[in-house]
């Protein structure tokens, strides 16, 4: 895979590390139910298709960001800083979850 | 069914070979079964033949998308072994081990287990030390293991690296001398063929495309050749857990990931034990062919894509060539990858699940296959009696929200 860093361009694969799932939000902790605080810190959507997910430009730049990426053909559809919101996208593979 | 024997050989010999009877059956798919099981890998056959043979079920059918262990029982590189560090995961495995010793008798079917044992490798001073801690504690639990050191190591594996100027120097090691591997093809055939003759109906090229619930409770599934009733619904399907679980409504704690192996081309007898080195994560065994069998760690990214990425395999490949110099000479025949599906604490999920007569095994991560003959007995008891084994009530669905993890991941410092 080539990687798009929004500071530093299109990158090989091997300088960055996956982050995993983005755009988690964390229940409130003095109200969350176990089971709430459980799928917070443990349940991930894992979609056979369009995923959004945080990646770290580890030998680079050292930032990390938002990649939405097709986990079936890898294609990466957007690349976007951290603080953007979810954007839009189409999933080739109907979004199986 | 007939019984594989040396005299069954000869006789089959004298037929010129031309009327052996087929493995297992090829039925028609029913409207209605007392148990269905969905993938046709090693755990799900297993979970079959167990719920015919232990539990008096035969009314079974085992749905399997492509063809019988084509997935992960068909790409992983064979390895069994019990040398866990938690008493759950140690007693669990070591079962399963126990398992395979007696499971070419138990299905009438050579699985070709080798126990030619499995050292891992301590790179530094202080992977040795927690090596003796993690050797000791698997002995404390009854199973077989024992410290190495380096020049019983350098005998062992001559052809490791032990220059003084080695990248990945060897300090001495760790042995459970009953570790091996077997073929895994056979693992699942075996199953197959001693699950159809006890009644179960092994249907392939069907896909389960949607799961039947109401009132909280399994009524059936919808295949890709039709509609099947059932109340008892047993998950096997290593690669796509969660796709397939959400069908049902049920969420789980799994990310999928690529798992790599390759194969070197065959070469004369060289390497006589499996030689794992969690540091740099790379491990090693020659198979009957004499193709060079080299493993490594998952790719980082989740994945349904059954390839891997480039970075693994050069990742693991580099390991090897420091490790074992004269691999660098050799051509790699085939690389190949799977989708393993892993928890957050690396320990399997064997359970039931909030919809009532849905049961699941998922979660075994990049070492489901040495799991196979206690995934499927423990599996099968859990479905029969709607209640866990006790082997797997540790590795219950619950565990996460209840805080009761079981991390292997941080105990072994590598994937599972």
């Amino acid at each position: 895979m080539r990687i798009e860093c929004p500071w530093c361009g299109s990158r090989s694969e091997d300088e960055f590390v996956c982050g995993g799932q983005s755009h988690i939000a964390r229940p409130e902790p003095a109200t969350a139910s176990d089971a709430e605080w459980a799928a917070y810190l443990y349940q991930r959507d894992n979609p056979k298709g369009l995923h959004h997910e945080r990646w770290l430009h580890r030998f680079g730049c050292g930032q990390w960001f938002n990649v939405a990426r097709d986990t079936v053909s890898h294609n990466i559809l957007a690349s976007y800083p951290m603080t953007a919101p979810k954007p839009e996208l189409p999933d080739a593979n109907g979004g199986e979850a | 069914m007939e019984r594989y024997s040396a005299f069954a050989l000869l006789k089959n010999a004298l037929g010129g070979h031309r009327h052996w009877p087929q493995a297992w059956r090829s039925p028609e798919l029913k409207r209605q079964y007392d148990v269905v099981i969905i993938g046709g890998g090693g755990h799900g056959l297993a979970t079959a033949y167990y719920l015919a043979k232990v539990h008096g079920i035969s009314n079974i059918a085992v749905l399997e998308k492509g063809w019988l262990g084509g997935g992960n029982t068909g790409r992983n590189t064979a390895v069994s072994r019990s040398n866990y560090f938690y008493p759950e995961s140690t007693r669990f495995y070591e079962y399963s081990l126990k398992g395979y010793e007696s499971l070419g008798r138990e299905l009438n079917f050579n699985i070709m287990l080798s126990q030619i044992g499995i050292i891992n490798l301590a790179c530094s001073r202080h992977e040795l030390e927690i090596f003796r801690r993690w050797a000791t504690a698997i002995q404390v639990q009854g199973v077989d293991s024992e410290v190495l050191g380096r020049e019983q190591i350098a005998t062992m594996v001559p052809m490791l690296n032990m220059s003084a100027s080695a990248r990945y120097p060897v300090h001495g090691g760790f042995i459970q001398r009953r570790g091996g591997i077997s073929r895994h093809d056979a693992v699942a055939w075996g199953y197959a063929r001693a699950a159809s003759s006890l009644g179960v109906d092994i249907i392939q090229n069907c896909e389960v495309t949607g799961i039947e619930v109401s009132d909280g409770c399994v009524r059936g599934v919808k295949t890709s050749r039709g509609s099947v009733r059932t109340d008892k619904l047993g998950m096997a399907v290593a690669g796509h857990s969660t796709v397939v679980a959400a069908m049902a409504g049920v969420k789980l704690p799994i990310v999928s990931q690529t798992l790599q192996a390759m194969v070197s081309e065959p070469v004369k007898p060289c390497l006589d034990h499996v030689v794992m080195s969690p540091m740099v994560h790379c491990y090693i065994s020659q198979s009957d062919r004499g193709e060079i069998v080299i493993g490594g760690g998952a790719d980082t990214h989740p994945s349904y894509g059954q390839r891997g990425s480039l970075q693994s395999t050069e990742a693991v490949l580099n390991a090897a060539v420091e490790l074992y110099p004269m691999l660098s000479r050799m051509k790699l025949m085939r690389q190949w990858g799977g989708i393993v599906d892993i928890a957050p604490d690396a320990s399997p999920i064997v359970s039931k699940t909030p919809v009532t007569g849905f049961y699941i095994s998922t979660g075994w991560g990049t070492g489901g296959y040495k799991a196979i003959p206690a995934g499927g007995e423990t599996l099968a008891h859990t479905i029969a009696h709607d209640a866990p084994h006790p082997l797997v009530e540790p590795f219950s669905l619950d565990r996460f929200a209840r805080g009761r993890l079981i991390d292997e991941g941080a105990a072994a410092g590598v994937a599972h």
